[in-house]
């Protein structure tokens, strides 16, 4: 699980990039994103979660992630991330899917 | 909210981080006038990403420029934002594009550039204005009442 506080915005690439980086790409192979206190992503901060989920999809991780708000769980859908990614309500949510 | 125009005005850095600023001023006008929770939470991500335009591309970070920012309540019914920098402006779109994810999954796609869209499918109203030589704005819009919306 990676869990995400504050904005995520253009300066957060450590943050989304980095920690994902730190993963053992051959024996974690499924992700959960915690924006539960996350209270704000612009479209450049997208971009990074986009980055990431581009970057498991090609050693065959799955992502998926939970906490977004009502607002920014639209949003996702909008830019299309709902096809690349599960949107769970909650972390219990998210740990009782497989 | 009745009567005399009411207009709300705000300069911001060209600094990344002070959208915030504009975001959470059009949250409290659009708050006083009676939107939902929900549609300020539009206003707020459409007029973050404007101000985000205006400093990065319109005014290129350039901390000697500033982002002014206009809010007027129109009719009593409508908010509008202009987000107003100083650079040289892009030509006003002709087409936003829609965020192609496959393409943006299949690294095909830089994965940045959807603010635009983004701004326009959250608010009833957006152009972009190019107004040399004093730079460019971008004009958003959202109603009280959604048959006055006039998506373009």
């Amino acid at each position: 699980m990676l869990r995400f506080e504050g904005d995520i915005t253009s300066t957060s690439r450590e943050a989304v990039l980095g920690s994902y980086e730190a993963l053992d790409k051959v024996m974690v192979k499924r992700i959960v994103l915690d924006f539960s206190k996350v209270p704000y992503l612009n479209s450049s901060g997208i971009a990074l979660v986009i980055q990431l989920m581009l970057e498991a999809r090609k050693v065959g991780q799955k992502v998926e992630c939970f906490g977004l708000t009502a607002h920014f769980v639209k949003v996702f859908t909008m830019v299309g991330l709902a096809k690349y990614t599960r949107m769970h309500a909650t972390e219990a949510d998210a740990r009782a899917a497989t | 909210m009745t009567g005399v125009p009411i207009k709300t005005e705000l300069r911001l850095p060209s600094r990344l981080g002070f959208e915030k600023v504009a975001m959470n001023t059009a949250a409290s006008v659009a708050g006083l006038m009676g939107f939902s929770a929900a549609r300020i939470d539009d206003l707020k991500t459409a007029v973050a990403e404007a101000c985000i335009n205006a400093i990065e591309h319109g005014n290129q970070l350039d901390a000697s420029q500033t982002v002014l920012v206009e809010l007027s309540v129109l009719d009593d019914n409508s908010l509008e934002v202009r987000v107003v920098d100083q650079g040289p402006g892009l030509p006003p779109p002709e087409e936003i594009a829609i965020p192609d994810i496959d393409a943006k999954m299949a690294g095909l796609q830089d994965v940045r550039g959807m603010g635009m869209f983004l701004i326009r499918a959250l608010v009833d109203e957006a152009e972009w204005v190019s107004c040399q030589p004093s730079g460019s704005y971008a004009r958003l819009v959202i109603h009280l009442d959604p048959h006055l919306a006039h998506r373009n």
